[in-house]
C-alpha cells in the first residue's frame, strides 16, 4: 500500500516543531515553503490516483477500520486537498517579505510553526475518515489560527482573536457533542461504518439532534450568516499572510466538512426530507449574500470590505448545497475552489498595499492605480472575478448556480443572485474609482511596487482566476465528478 | 424521571450555565470560565455514556467481568487536552489584551476601540 496519504499530514506536522528548533528565519521560511510544495505534489499524485483507480483507503498503523483510524480519499477530498496545498504553495513564498514587515524578527520561527500546524490541521480534517479525528484536526487548525491572528500589528487583533477563540470553541464543542451522540447510538466513529449503521436505524430522533449540533458547530466555523460575527474582525486585523491563507482555506475546509456531514454521514434524506435543512440553507445563504454584500459597500477599510464579501461568497456556496442537484453541488464545490483563488489573491494584494502604503483605508488609496500599477491591476482582475464577469472563475460558479436554480424552478433565487452580483460591482467599483480616477494628494510620497516575490505570487493567484475561468474543464469537471459522487449518480 | 438519566440532566444544566456565562459576562476571564464549564459538560456526556453499572476499570485481571467502556474515556482524554490548550491560549490572549488596553472588561475595550 502506498504511504502517500500519511505523508500528506506528517510533512507539515513534523516541520512545525522542527522550525521551532531551527530558529533561523530564512531557513525556517525555506523549510515551510519546501513542505508546502512537497504537499502540493503529494496532493496532485493522490488526485491522479483517485481519478484512475477510485477511492483510496489508508489504515494508520495497519489497524483495520472500524477500530483503527482510516484516511479515506475520494474525488471530493482529493480535490480539496489539492486546493489547500495549492494555496499554501503560493502563499508561503509570498509570506517572506510580508512577514518581515509585520512580525517582530524574534517571532518568525514561531509564526511559521503555527502556519505549518494550521496547514496540518486543515489537511487532516480533509483527509481523515474518522469522525473524532475531524474534531481533533479542527481544533489543531483553529488553535493555530487564533494565535496567528493575534500576531497582527493593530491591538484589535488581540480582541478579534479572543472573540474568534470563544466562538470557535463553541463551534468545536458543538461538533464534539454531535460526534458523541452519533457514537452513543451507533458505537462507531469510522465515517463509512457510521453511514451504514445510521442509515439502518429506525428511530431517528437522536440522529436529528446529533445532526443539528454538527451543523451549528460547522456553520460557526464556516461563518454562515448569522454566525459570521467573528470573521470580519479576524480577517481585518490578522497579518496579511494569515488573512490570505486562512480566508482562502479555512472556510473552504469547513464547507467540505458540511458536505461530508450532510451527504456521506447522515444522508441527504435525513437532512433534507426530515429536517428541511435545504430550505434553511437557502434562506441563510441568500441573507448572507445580501447582508454581506450590502455591508461591504459601506466599509472604509478594504480588508474589512473583502471580509464581508467573504460572508456573501460563503452564502453562494451553501445556496449550492440547498439545490440538492448535480449542477447546484457542482456550483458550490467549484465556487469553493474559485473563491479560494480570488479571495486569496485579493488579500495578497492587500498585503502588498499594506507593505508599501502602510494602510488599507480607502481614503489613502487615491491614485494608487498610477502609483502601484501592477498591484492595483491584480486587484482589478480579482475584483472582476468576484463580480463574476465572463472569462473569470466567478462566472463559472455563478453559471452553475443559476443553472441549478432554474432547474429547480426557483427563478426568484436566480434573479436575486444576479442582483447580488450588482452589489459586488458596487463595492469593487468604489475601490477602482478611488484608485484610478482620483488624484493622489500633492504631498503623497513616491511609492515603489511591491517586492518581486510578493508581486509574482499575487499574480500567480490572480492569474489562476483567469486561467481556470477560460479553461473550465479541469476544475468544473472534477467538481462535477465530486458532486455526482456525493449524490451517488453517474456524472 | 428515571435515575438513569440523572447524569444527562446535570450535563444539560452545566452546558446551559456555561453558555449563559459566556454570553452574559463582559469580563474576559469569566468568559473563559464559562467556556470551561461548557466543555466539561460535554466531557461528562461522553463519560456517562461509557459507564456500565457495576463495571470496574477496564483492566484485564482476575475477577473483572463487567467493565466500563474505555473508548469514550480515551476520546475525552484527547478532548481535555484540547480544552486545556484552548484555556491556556485564551488566558495568554487576555494577558496581552490587559497589556494593550489596560482592562479586560469587554465594554471598556469596545469604548477604547470606538474612540480610536
Amino acid at each position: 500500500m502506498s504511504q502517500l496519504p500519511v505523508f500528506q499530514i506528517l510533512l507539515p506536522l513534523l516541520a512545525a516543531p522542527l522550525s521551532v528548533i531551527l530558529r533561523r528565519k530564512t531557513l525556517v521560511w525555506q523549510l515551510a515553503t519546501g513542505v508546502a510544495w512537497a504537499s502540493l505534489i503529494i496532493a496532485w499524485n493522490l488526485l491522479q490516483e483517485v481519478q484512475a483507480n477510485g477511492p483510496i483507503a489508508y489504515h494508520i498503523g495497519g489497524w483495520a477500520p472500524p477500530f483503527g483510524i482510516e484516511y479515506r480519499i475520494d474525488i471530493l477530498n482529493a480535490f480539496v486537498l489539492l486546493i489547500v496545498t495549492g494555496i499554501a504553495a503560493v502563499v508561503f513564498p509570498y509570506a517572506r517579505r510580508s512577514v518581515e514587515a509585520e512580525i517582530p524578527a524574534e517571532k518568525h520561527h514561531l509564526f511559521y510553526a503555527a502556519l505549518l500546524l494550521c496547514l496540518t490541521g486543515l489537511l487532516g480534517i480533509v483527509i481523515t475518515g474518522d469522525a473524532f479525528n475531524v474534531f481533533v484536526f479542527l481544533e489543531v487548525a483553529s488553535l493555530s489560527t487564533y494565535s496567528l491572528i493575534s500576531l497582527g500589528k493593530d491591538k484589535r487583533s488581540l480582541t478579534s482573536a479572543f472573540q474568534y477563540l470563544v466562538m470557535g470553541t463553541m463551534g468545536g464543542t458543538s461538533i464534539l457533542i454531535g460526534i458523541g451522540l452519533m457514537y452513543a447510538v451507533t458505537g462507531s466513529l469510522n465515517m463509512e461504518d457510521l453511514a451504514i449503521r445510521m442509515a439502518a436505524m429506525e428511530d431517528k430522533r437522536t440522529l436529528l439532534v446529533a445532526f443539528t449540533f454538527f451543523c451549528v458547530g460547522i456553520s460557526l466555523k464556516l461563518a454562515v450568516f448569522p454566525l459570521h460575527q467573528w470573521l470580519p474582525n479576524a480577517y481585518t486585523y490578522a497579518p496579511s499572510t494569515v488573512t490570505a491563507f486562512v480566508a482562502a482555506t479555512f472556510t473552504k475546509v469547513s464547507f467540505y466538512v458540511l458536505l461530508r456531514v450532510i451527504f456521506t454521514l447522515f444522508g441527504a434524506d435525513l437532512a433534507f426530507l426530515d429536517l428541511h435543512f435545504d430550505k434553511v440553507l437557502l434562506v441563510l445563504g441568500l441573507l448572507g449574500v445580501f447582508t454581506g454584500s450590502l455591508v461591504a459597500i459601506y466599509q472604509e477599510n478594504i480588508k474589512r470590505m473583502l471580509a464581508y464579501s467573504s460572508v456573501a461568497q460563503i452564502g453562494y456556496m451553501i445556496i449550492g448545497i440547498s439545490f440538492y442537484s448535480v449542477n447546484g453541488l457542482t456550483g458550490g464545490i467549484v465556487h469553493l475552489f474559485n473563491h479560494a483563488l480570488m479571495k486569496g489573491g485579493l488579500f495578497m494584494v492587500m498585503g502588498c498595499i499594506l507593505l508599501r502604503l502602510g494602510s488599507v483605508q480607502l481614503s489613502d488609496m487615491r491614485g494608487l492605480g498610477r502609483r502601484m500599477p501592477l498591484t492595483m491591476a491584480a486587484f482589478v482582475v480579482g475584483g472582476l472575478s468576484l463580480i463574476g464577469v465572463p472569462l473569470t472563475v466567478g462566472f463559472v460558479s455563478k453559471w452553475y448556480l443559476i443553472l441549478a436554480a432554474l432547474e429547480n424552478n426557483l427563478w426568484p433565487v436566480a434573479l436575486l443572485m444576479l442582483v447580488s452580483s450588482l452589489l459586488a460591482v458596487m463595492y469593487i467599483w468604489r475601490v477602482i474609482e478611488v484608485a484610478y480616477f482620483q488624484k493622489p494628494d500633492d504631498d503623497a510620497p513616491e511609492l515603489r511596487e511591491a517586492p518581486t516575490s510578493m508581486l509574482v505570487t499575487t499574480w500567480i493567484m490572480v492569474g489562476a482566476t483567469v486561467v481556470f475561468g477560460v479553461f473550465t474543464e479541469q476544475t468544473a469537471g472534477v467538481a462535477r465528478q465530486a458532486a455526482a459522487f456525493l449524490l451517488g449518480v453517474s456524472p | 424521571m428515571s435515575i438513569g438519566l440523572f447524569n444527562y440532566w446535570i450535563v444539560i444544566f452545566l452546558m446551559m450555565s456555561g453558555l449563559y456565562v459566556v454570553i452574559s459576562r463582559g469580563n474576559l476571564v469569566k468568559k473563559i470560565v464559562g467556556l470551561n464549564i461548557f466543555q466539561v459538560s460535554v466531557f461528562m456526556l461522553y463519560i456517562s455514556m461509557g459507564k456500565v453499572r457495576g463495571g470496574t476499570a477496564p483492566i484485564v485481571g482476575e475477577g473483572t467481568e463487567i467493565y466500563t467502556h474505555p473508548l469514550p474515556s480515551v476520546l475525552i482524554l484527547t478532548a481535555i487536552v484540547v480544552g486545556v490548550t484552548t484555556t491556556a491560549l485564551g488566558l495568554a490572549l487576555i494577558i496581552r489584551i490587559q497589556e494593550a488596553y489596560g482592562t479586560i472588561e469587554e465594554d471598556e475595550i469596545h469604548a477604547q476601540d470606538d474612540a480610536a
